[in-house]
């Protein structure tokens, strides 16, 4: 095959045997890869209503066609697909880095992971030879530590690393699997069911060739691209980085603030873009086979905190920043640096904090419960030590180390109604009462609460369409952004990117053919993205969601957008959402359930899930 | 013989290079048809804690350990352009030449089991592909004489640079 490596590897981790198996040239073409792959073989290897956290469910690390090729950005991805164990639902993250390109390089489109290990173990992946390492004395060890100190020990300075922390041992529903020392497959939890396992790392080196079908179109393609990304359409990326979202959602009056109290934030200058690059940024660095670059690496130079360093995107950023009401950049970098440190999603640590600050400052928490810290919003202090206590599962840790969601279960006293989440996943920083087109896709994305299963809040930011407005016609827009956002992440190329393709599905569908020499039409490479799509959902109806899980969280419906500007007094009511699930679902084929229909999934080739399932 | 003046190698920019590897998949799509970073004649190596990187290749020296190193006689320079030449049939593959290295530029190829070293894409009229491929312009031609010319021209920029910051 080209493009595709051809082979899954099976790793049994309860009895130790390994196999691999061809990957049909079927199954390759239905779902592409990444995500659609993993989203595959997730479906295929676990039975129903699997505890998320047991050996029963399978841990699935997909790669796509391109990863391991020159395309820019396609190069160096890789995803992570199981069940959440932070919302019952599919759980997927994608990262990119080194990783997948080495993976293709081994010679794998995707590793099955079942069972668990008696004791903890690193998955060795060395070409066709395959072993399980013991990992005792990585136990505890931060991932950026595992890498080095795996480097030394297999004395080979160039093998690749995905790794769990502290969090992940400790099956923090909110831990993430860490590759590439900055790089991170963040949201759902899957850091968890990596240390379900007693899995802690996978280590990787490949040697083989990665070929295509077409080689000299594909490199005519790559040559194109990189010119593309000198351009305009990865300028944002280039320069100062996406963390400019913050004074653009600020200036609309949506960028949340104080656990979505507020969305505008006083102090947003003392921490934007300009500051960021200007005082921290010391490095912009680049993922395998990248021509935009947009990895915005800050470290502190002075101070207490003087020599660390993380990358600093937007979203962690504003998770421990406006969300928590901080507007000093020394500890949001700290912040997120302990997240790296214990292998833990930035975005869900952040809301959580922000989350504890408003339970306290509604007084729903007792002076024993807090413990000598003093969390309310604004206290720079808080947001590092909250965010150390989480990632050992410390004392308040212990509450808050599962998500908004689980917090508010154990704090009770109404404290749900302040938990900013969508089946059980943290918003992201965009206030969705304002955002409405956005809002619809937050309540129907399969993996919770995220901008990133669509990318859709670009329409209302840009004025595509009137954000402040729920309308018939949105289903139509939220559907054709999730279909390519769903082939964006089975090709695997990044979501900075997306500027650079003009026509994405004709872009996409010749990119596919050059790589793979399947030829594929726009229209049916978009008919996959709807297949992922609907894959997805028969997942999350197998394990009980419906569409009383396409919600928002009761703040975005009953508590209106305080601030003055064009977005005061915003809410998304019920019957706004209702109005646009419906639209939604009819475009998609769905029953008003929220569920593909029969048709839709002969339509789609899907019959077969819907059977054995 | 080329005098040492004119001989041209590939110097990378550390603070231009982002560490992004096109330069590795150049390099082997030029020479081996397919993507592999394994078969590259040319390495990017990042630093995990500065996170700066650099791409190093053969640096064409004067009097080449490489070459003295081989007791086969398997690599000689060449007098035109001071690049290495490698003569399959003698190369057994022994790592000596990698060893005598200073700049791991000598590399085991995967397959033929012989070394392999930047060849300055000979054979390509537009010159060395990396170069030509890199996104950030961090990798260039030089001869030792133009680095030189190149530093002293940055040592200025900086000082005058400053020199004007004080003036503000």
């Amino acid at each position: 095959m080209f493009g595709y490596a051809g082979r899954v590897l099976y790793v049994d981790l309860t009895t130790g045997k390994t196999r691999t198996e061809k990957l049909p040239q079927e199954t390759a073409k239905s779902v592409i890869g990444g995500i659609g792959l993993g989203m595959h073989f997730w479906l295929t290897n676990s039975k129903a209503k699997v505890d998320p956290l047991s050996p029963e469910n399978p841990l699935v690390l997909a790669i796509g066609p391109l990863s391991g090729t020159m395309f820019p950005t396609g190069g160096n991805g890789h995803a992570f697909i199981s069940k959440s164990p932070l919302t019952g639902g599919v759980a997927e993250a994608v990262s990119h880095g080194t990783f997948g390109t080495e993976l293709k390089r081994a010679g794998y489109d995707a590793v099955i992971i079942t069972g668990k290990s008696k004791k903890p173990v690193y998955l060795w992946i060395d070409d066709d030879n395959i072993a399980l390492k013991d990992a005792a004395h990585l136990w505890g060890v931060s991932p950026a530590e595992v890498e080095t100190t795996l480097k030394d020990e297999i004395g080979d300075y160039y093998i690749r690393v995905a790794a769990i922390g502290l969090a992940g041992e400790k099956q923090s529903r909110i831990a993430n699997i860490i590759n590439d020392q900055t790089r991170a497959a963040g949201r759902t939890g899957l850091g968890a069911v990596m240390g379900s396992k007693n899995l802690k790392a996978i280590a990787v080196r490949g040697t083989h060739d990665v070929a295509v079908a077409k080689p000299d179109l594909f490199v005519e393609m790559v040559q194109d691209f990189h010119e593309r990304m000198k351009g305009p359409a990865a300028q944002k990326h280039r320069t100062l980085g996406t963390v400019q979202n913050l004074t653009i959602n600020n200036t609309l009056t949506c960028l949340p603030t104080n656990n979505f109290n507020n969305s505008y934030f006083l102090d947003a200058g003392k921490i934007n873009a300009d500051v960021l690059n200007e005082g921290y940024v010391t490095r912009i660095i680049a993922c395998n086979s990248c021509a935009m670059r947009c990895e915005h690496e800050a470290a502190i130079k002075e101070g207490t905190f003087k020599g660390t360093m993380a990358r600093m995107e937007y979203d962690n950023l504003w998770a421990f920043g406006p969300n928590c009401g901080v507007a000093n950049m020394n500890y949001i970098i700290k912040a997120a640096e302990r997240c790296n440190y214990y292998g833990m999603d930035a975005t869900s640590v952040g809301s959580t904090i922000a989350f504890l600050m408003d339970c306290h400052e509604k007084g729903l928490l007792s002076h024993e419960d807090l413990e000598g810290v003093d969390p309310h919003f604004g206290n720079e202090k808080a947001i590092y030590t909250l965010t150390d206590k989480i990632g050992k599962r410390e004392g308040i840790g212990e509450k808050l180390a599962d998500g908004v969601k689980v917090a508010a279960e154990k704090i009770g006293k109404n404290s749900a109604e302040l938990a900013m989440q969508i089946k059980g996943l943290e918003l992201s920083g965009y206030d969705l009462r304002c955002l409405k087109t956005t809002a619809l896709a937050a309540a129907v994305s399969f993996r919770g609460a995220d901008h990133n299963r669509s990318g859709i809040y670009a329409v209302d930011i840009r004025g595509t369409v009137d954000r402040l407005k729920a309308e018939k016609g949105s289903g139509k827009i939220v559907k054709d952004h999730e279909d390519i956002y769903n082939i964006i992440d089975s090709l695997i190329v990044c979501k900075n990117a997306k500027g650079t393709f003009d026509e994405e599905f004709a872009d996409m569908a010749k990119l596919y053919a050059a790589a793979t020499g399947f030829e594929v039409t726009p229209q049916e490479l978009r008919q996959a993205g709807e297949r992922i799509q609907a894959l997805a959902k028969l997942i999350n109806k197998r394990e009980g969601l419906s569409r009383k899980d396409d919600t928002l969280p009761p703040k975005i419906m009953n508590q209106p957008v305080a601030d003055d500007g064009a977005a005061k007094g915003a809410v998304v009511t019920k019957d706004e959402l209702d109005m646009m699930l419906d639209d939604y679902y009819e475009v998609r084929g769905y029953s008003k359930d929220g569920v593909p229909t029969d048709a839709k999934l002969k339509e789609l080739g899907l019959e077969k899930y819907a059977k054995e399932n | 013989m080329v005098s040492l003046h004119n001989r041209k190698f590939i110097s990378a920019d550390s603070d231009k290079c982002v560490g992004c590897q096109v330069c590795e998949y150049a390099c082997s799509f030029t020479h081996d048809k397919v993507f592999n970073a394994v078969k590259s004649r040319i390495r990017v190596v990042r630093s995990n804690q500065s996170m700066k990187s650099i791409a190093l290749t053969c640096r064409k020296c004067q009097e080449p350990a490489c070459v003295a190193a081989c007791p086969r006689d398997a690599l000689s320079q060449s007098l035109e352009t001071g690049t290495i030449i490698i003569d399959q049939d003698q190369c057994n593959g022994c790592g000596w030449c990698i060893e005598a290295c200073n700049y791991g530029a000598m590399m085991m190829h995967p397959e033929s089991k012989t070394v392999y070293v930047c060849d300055l894409c000979q054979y390509r009229p537009d010159g060395p592909q990396c170069v030509k491929w890199c996104p950030e312009e961090a990798l260039t031609v030089v001869t030792s004489d133009v680095l030189a010319q190149k530093a002293r021209l940055n040592a200025i920029k900086k000082l005058f640079q400053e020199h004007e910051e004080l003036e503000k």
